[in-house]
């Protein structure tokens, strides 16, 4: 109890033996697995001493569906609907780092044409999924709306993603070798209108959440993580770059075709600067009260990110080449004596896959670096003497998913 | 700093610890003792700039051995984040990536824990304690019971038995009495499956 301090009147509050009324008590409060800030299966158990949180202890495994196992009976085309189960608001982002790592270790070419519908699937879930992260990030913190508007344009994502595998959750569409299915016609025209639609709606999505003045209040210098820290605990994705560090595996270990096209990479800068945004597009500027490495900034980065998903998206359109859309795999793939270890720049971080052949087509080990796992794992660190009402908005910034954490 | 010239210091360090090295290949790594492997980790990280720890695999080799591949990765040794005039270093030009391969008996499987050097490591080793049963010697979050001192489960629950990704797992047969399904293999008839 005596590593809080009050400024006012230590002495009376616990000092004294007759604090009365004033003495506080600890008190653990148990926060989900249930609990709808909580973002899933995720139980904290907070020691409190009245509205001060002392220290969290976070619970997870609640959703262990062993799928570190399934990988080691499993052949990697028969893997491809498990990793769309890991974080499953961006199934995409999970079958393309899987297929690289299998394309990687079992020299598979693949075409052209697949490599630039994967980017483009790739940068439209990584924009479904930050929109899920914004709208429940306001939900959290007590906004309705931004939860429905941001619904309502993930739902013409999931429209498209529709159109092309049929699938609006667990697509399995990029598989070894390229994706499953050419892209129907008319699906371009369709998604450049999407853009169209949607690039004006990021800005009414700062006016709506970004800049409101109690969302500020309530985010701004809270949680705030070191870049230190963050590295040493191994945050990746926004939170990393929240703390002002640009390590974006897009740019910094360009995996696929990524180096092919033009974005910037934002990470949190300090009050007053404004963050990089495509030419045509209002200004975004950080107020007053946001520390580098807040929740603040690492909500905003999110935002950001997906004025960048645009602008790749609209790139990679514009180059699309025709020609195959599968490269030459046979039905038993052999996977070659040898291990590989290859990380994408998944929506939340960096999703990693360890991959070991012995020879046969089934994998002998399949170990998953799921991005949350390793940003969760921060939690008790950041809170620590904050308040009660500050955990969801601190759950809320890191953005986890739990299938991911518990894999 | 390329694979080969990591390995080359290490080598020069730790001399017979480093025990194998793969210089080219898809997965460039050093096999280290596993009583040196505290000590080579401090080395990595202060003196060759592999701050940033990606992701701890355990392997079930078979044949008696377990083991431990860490996966690092440079990403910038100096970090001045905080300029006062608001400039952010750009890291992005350092990349350099590194993996360390760490064996130990199956019988024996003690390996020291490196959540000091890397905090990630805290989490990761819990999970490699969970799943493959490998005890880390000075883990920060430990607990005694019935099998020793050894990092607190994190994936199972606490009173699990067995660790389930190593290769002999035999799956329970049931859970506080909840029954357990086993779906694969001949251990189950298939006129029972529903």
């Amino acid at each position: 109890m005596n590593d809080v301090t009050f400024q006012s009147k230590p002495d009376l509050l616990f000092d004294s033996d007759d604090g009365g009324d004033l003495r506080t008590e600890e008190l653990l409060v148990n926060m989900g697995p249930q609990h709808p800030s909580t973002h899933g299966v995720l139980r904290i158990v907070l020691r409190t001493d009245g509205e001060m949180v002392l220290q969290v202890i976070p619970h997870i495994g609640y959703l262990h569906r062993c799928a570190e196992k399934i990988g080691e009976n499993l052949q990697p085309y028969q893997y491809i609907p498990i990793t769309d189960r890991l974080d499953y608001l961006s199934a995409m982002n999970n079958n393309h780092v899987f297929s690289l790592a299998v394309e990687k270790l079992a020299v598979i070419a693949v075409p052209e044409r697949a490599s630039f519908i994967r980017v483009i699937m790739a940068e439209l879930n990584r924009i479904a999924s930050h929109l899920v992260a914004w709208g429940c990030y306001g939900l959290d913190l007590g906004a309705f709306t931004p939860f429905l508007y941001g619904f309502r344009e993930r739902e013409m994502i999931l429209d498209l993603f529709e159109m092309v595998c049929g699938a609006r959750l667990t697509y399995s569409y990029i598989t070894p070798g390229g994706v499953a299915y050419d892209l129907p016609d008319g699906w371009v025209d369709r998604c450049r209108e999407f853009l169209d639609y949607f690039e004006p709606k990021i800005n009414d999505y700062n006016e709506l959440l970004s800049y409101n003045y109690i969302f500020i209040k309530r985010t701004a210098g809270v949680g705030v993580i070191s870049a230190q820290d963050a590295i040493g605990y191994g945050l990746t994705g926004t939170c990393l770059r929240a703390c002002g560090v640009k390590w974006d595996l897009r740019k910094c270990i360009p995996y696929d075709i990524y180096e092919r096209f033009q974005f910037e990479v934002p990470i949190g800068l300090p009050p007053g600067s404004t963050f990089p945004v495509p030419s045509g597009q209002p200004t975004a500027k950080v107020p007053r009260d946001v520390v580098v490495g807040d929740s603040w900034t690492r909500y905003m980065l999110r935002v950001i990110e997906m004025y960048w998903s645009v602008a790749i998206i609209r790139q990679v359109l514009d180059q699309l080449p025709g020609g195959e859309t599968k490269g030459k795999v046979p039905r038993n793939l052999k996977l070659p004596a040898g291990e590989v270890y290859l990380e994408g720049e998944n929506p939340r971080g960096q999703l990693g896959f360890f991959v070991i052949g012995n020879g046969t087509a089934i994998p002998a080990r399949v170990k998953v670096r799921g991005p949350c796992f390793c940003n969760l794992s921060i939690l008790p660190l950041v809170c620590r003497r904050v308040l009660i009402a500050d955990i969801p908005a601190i759950v809320g910034s890191i953005d986890v998913v739990m299938g991911e954490v518990d894999r | 700093m390329i694979p080969a010239e990591t390995i080359e210091r290490l080598r020069n360090r730790f001399g017979e610890a480093i025990t194998s090295a793969v210089t080219d290949g898809l997965h460039p790594h050093a096999a280290v003792r596993a009583e040196k492997w505290h000590d080579c980790a401090k080395v990595l990280r202060d003196e060759l700039g592999f701050n940033f720890l990606r992701c701890i695999s355990a392997l079930d080799l078979g044949e008696g051995k377990l083991a431990m591949v860490y996966d690092l990765v440079a990403i910038g040794a100096i970090l001045n984040h905080t300029l006062p005039d608001g400039r952010v270093s750009d890291l992005s030009q350092c990349k350099c990536e590194f993996a360390v391969r760490v064996e130990v008996d199956r019988a024996n499987p003690h390996v020291p824990s490196v959540a000091d050097v890397w905090p990630a490591a805290d989490w990761h080793e819990r999970e490699a304690y969970d799943m493959m049963g490998i005890v880390f010697d000075g883990h920060p979050d430990t607990v005694v019971d019935a099998d020793g001192t050894h990092p607190r489960r994190i994936l199972c629950p606490d009173d699990w038995a067995g660790y389930p990704l190593r290769k002999d797992y035999e799956y329970p047969k049931e859970y506080h009495g909840i029954p357990c399904m086993v779906e694969t293999g001949s251990s189950i008839n298939q006129n029972d499956r529903i």
